[in-house]
């Protein structure tokens, strides 16, 4: 077995800003892997930078097929990624707007990946985003409904049926649940957790949520000021933290 | 055969938001588990018992020595093990029932209990039968099955955590303060779980508080020694 994603030596400035400064990651089949830290520490680019979405100046990123072909993902082109986009990997938003087109209904949304991935039949496009939307604990009677007569915690759920549609093997998931009640977290939390167990997807999740973190994550990175100070199993990380940032981040967290 | 042995173990922690002053909790540990043996760590309160068998666990990293665990049938260092061989280990070799149970939100309790047998590739029907099984045994009535165990007491939640932790029929098990919040009736339940697993040839680890329970499952002591640092 290989890594399905491994990159080294990634290095990213914004003016004085060292956004990644010689940063290595690498993730494997059927693994959930949270990076965390707070604003600012590089977390979000590095998330772009190993999808795709933002050039790093130095490193490298490669990423393995299901045939095992290696694609180098920092010198990709434009349409390679796209291709990549639209068949192997997911990419989920913190918020879903960014995602979801607003006037297109919710069938639409999740068939017209399913269309970009090359389906054509009307019947099973439907049938299939109908089924998403169940498993996305949606009512598919709401198949019709555009998004915009949707809650904060229905668009996102909804955007995960589109991005899971499809069968990709690897998601990148940014703050999937910033800026929701905290009662929609969990039970979106719950439905991620569900899902990413079901069908066996390696996840990289970008959050600030240690909670979120520790119920999700397999491993954990953590991250400051663009370099992973600690990184580990997770419950190793989070109970026998050593860097004395880990030992702030996570004695920062209050119980409820 | 040798299932688990610890060399010259060591264990501290540096409080960094405290000045950095270094806590040493463990020091030379070197204890050695058999196969269908059963070991009670013994020693005064907060000499380290419980840091101890989070080490062995992975749940807390060790400074110095060696954890040799027998897993698929050759002796591994745990304490040098990466996240992905260490989660491995805790799905094929290593159980853990710990104090308290860690609630997920919406899960229900018999697919708490099959998860670890889930994970191991028995088929979800067989899994949920035989957890529905063990708690049945652990007296939790079928009814509780479908619940998620956040409302709970303490002492359904305890059961929860040690019908999950037998299910999977793990070679090793860690088991801490098992009986703590039990019935005599629950213990008594537990103390035969424990007989079984060793006649099936699990080795055990356990922090038994209840001095007439460790007495009845554990073959021998071993002594945690509190470090104390030279003045």
């Amino acid at each position: 077995m290989n890594a399905l994603l491994e990159a080294t030596g990634l290095h990213l400035r914004f003016g004085a800003v060292r956004a990644l400064d010689d940063v290595a990651v690498s993730i494997w089949p059927g693994e959930v892997v949270a990076i965390v830290g707070e604003s600012g520490s590089g977390k979000s680019s590095l998330l772009r930078v190993l999808a795709g979405m933002q050039r790093a100046h130095a490193g490298r990123v490669l990423y393995r097929d299901a045939a095992g072909a290696t694609h180098g993902i920092l010198d990709a082109s434009d349409a390679a990624l796209r291709r990549l986009m639209r068949s192997d990997w997911g990419f989920v938003h913190q918020n879903a707007r960014d995602a979801l087109r607003m006037e297109v209904s919710a069938g639409g949304n999740v068939g017209e990946r399913l269309m970009a991935a090359g389906q054509r039949h009307y019947g099973n496009i439907r049938e299939v985003a109908a089924h998403w939307l169940e498993r996305v604990e949606m009512d598919p009677a709401r198949i019709d409904e555009t998004p915009k007569n949707f809650s904060g915690g229905m668009q996102q759920r909804l955007q995960i049926a589109r991005t899971l549609v499809t069968n990709p093997r690897l998601v990148f998931m940014d703050e999937p649940t910033g800026g929701l009640d905290v009662s929609v977290q969990a039970r979106l939390l719950d439905l991620i957790r569900g899902l990413v167990a079901d069908l066996g997807l390696a996840v990289l999740l970008v959050t600030h949520d240690i909670a979120a973190a520790r119920l999700l994550a397999h491993r954990i990175m953590v991250m400051r000021h663009g370099q992973v100070v600690e990184e580990g199993l997770t419950d190793r990380v989070l109970d026998d933290p050593r860097h004395p940032y880990t030992q702030l981040l996570v004695s920062s967290v209050l119980a409820a | 055969m040798i299932m688990l042995q610890t060399e010259a173990l060591a264990k501290s922690f540096t409080l960094h938001l405290q000045g950095g002053v270094a806590i040493p909790v463990l020091r030379d540990v070197s204890l050695t588990l058999c196969a269908g043996e059963c070991v009670a760590l013994a020693g005064p309160s907060g000499a380290g018992k419980s840091t101890l068998m989070r080490c062995l666990y992975g749940n807390y990293g060790a400074d110095a020595g060696r954890i040799l665990l027998r897993h698929g049938g050759a002796l591994v260092d745990i304490a040098q093990a990466d996240a992905r061989l260490m989660r491995e280990v805790r799905r094929d070799t290593l159980g853990y029932v710990s104090q308290f149970l860690r609630v997920i939100p919406r899960v229900a309790t018999l697919d708490i209990v099959a998860e670890p047998m889930r994970a191991r590739g028995v088929p979800a029907d067989e899994a949920r039968a035989r957890a529905a099984a063990l708690l049945t045994r652990l007296n939790m009535p079928p009814a509780l099955h479908g619940l998620p165990p956040a409302t709970f007491s303490g002492g359904e939640q305890q059961r929860v955590n040690l019908a999950r932790g037998f299910a999977a029929g793990h070679p090793v098990l860690l088991l801490d303060e098992p009986t703590a919040s039990l019935d005599t009736g629950n213990a008594d339940v537990v103390i035969a779980l424990i007989a079984e697993a060793r006649a099936a040839g699990c080795a055990i680890i356990g922090i038994f508080h209840d001095v007439a329970v460790r007495d009845r499952v554990a073959d021998r002591l071993f002594q945690v020694q509190p470090v104390y640092e030279p003045a």
